[in-house]
């Protein structure tokens, strides 16, 4: 059964077993929305605190990697009283298949959304055959 | 005189009541749990100082012109409503984690707050509203003479 309500947190992202973070932060999971059409799959995750310089997008072998890091703001002159939510690094990776033109991967940011568009390879778009009727 | 009852007067304490109240009080603290609680959405931060206070909020993805803030005495409103992905129709999901649609979120602050000084950014997706203290809510500093 499919959960109806989705989780409004947001998930850390589990530390690799035997092994440390470098940076002593908080590592959350970006929320993310895949599709695709015939010609290109687009990826998008939330990554609110980033923007084009603290958001790095590797590729490295069939493996998808989407990195963030934000520096903790603090207003001046003002303590934290109250909190909801914390401030943390982000990371994700996927598996993406061959099909993906590795060579023509667009990334933009927007207001701390990250959209990828993933075109697809030009042999790997579908072909329709048309069927001739035989008489 | 020391018959059974000096138990009544609560000189000793019943351990049995003592346990019986312990279990109602454990009931209590663990009847939350596991009940689903509908969360406050954005999620957010508040920043306390002298002067004011800043509320910061995650919000990404958001068009600012849909971010609604209203102010009334010592109260904040955000308001606003994310739109869901323009997807044509031949796209078809393989995941979907991220939630759309409308929001409110009203949150009372301890000082009346300054309508007119009020100030909202909204950068990298995180909103961040500053809110002044209004001038004769400000704290006073009062003097302590000596003899």
């Amino acid at each position: 059964m499919e959960k109806e309500s989705k989780d409004l947190k947001k998930q850390e992202a589990p530390v690799p077993e035997g092994a440390e973070r470098m940076r002593n932060r908080k590592v959350y999971v970006p929320k993310v929305d895949i599709y695709e059409n015939k010609d290109s799959i687009v990826l998008v995750a939330d990554m609110p605190g980033v923007d084009e310089n603290t958001v790095d997008v590797t590729l490295e072998k069939n493996v998808l990697t989407i990195t963030g890091t934000v520096e903790a703001v603090r207003p001046e002159g003002m303590n934290l009283a109250y909190a909801e939510y914390d401030t943390g690094d982000y990371q994700r990776a996927f598996t993406i298949s061959d099909e993906v033109d590795k060579d023509r991967i667009e990334a933009t940011v927007k207001n701390g959304v990250l959209r990828l568009t993933l075109n697809k390879a030009e042999k790997a778009k579908i072909k329709k055959i048309a069927i001739k009727a035989e008489h | 005189m020391f018959g059974p009852h000096i138990w009544r007067y609560g000189r000793v304490l019943d351990p049995f009541a003592e346990m019986l109240r312990l279990r109602d009080q454990m009931n209590r603290i663990f009847s939350g749990i596991g009940q689903p609680v509908a969360a406050a959405y954005p999620a957010v931060n508040i920043w306390a100082g002298e002067t004011g206070a800043v509320v910061t909020a995650e919000l990404p993805g958001m068009d600012p012109e849909k971010i609604d803030i209203s102010v009334l005495g010592d109260t904040l409103t955000i308001a606003g409503s994310r739109e869901p992905e323009a997807v044509g129709e031949e796209d078809t999901y393989h995941r979907k984690e991220r939630n759309g649609g409308s929001f409110t979120r009203t949150l009372q602050l301890p000082f009346r707050i300054d309508g007119e000084k009020i100030e909202a950014r909204y950068e990298k997706g995180i909103l961040t509203v500053t809110l002044p203290r209004q001038e004769a809510d400000m704290p006073k500093k009062i003097a302590i003479k000596g003899k």
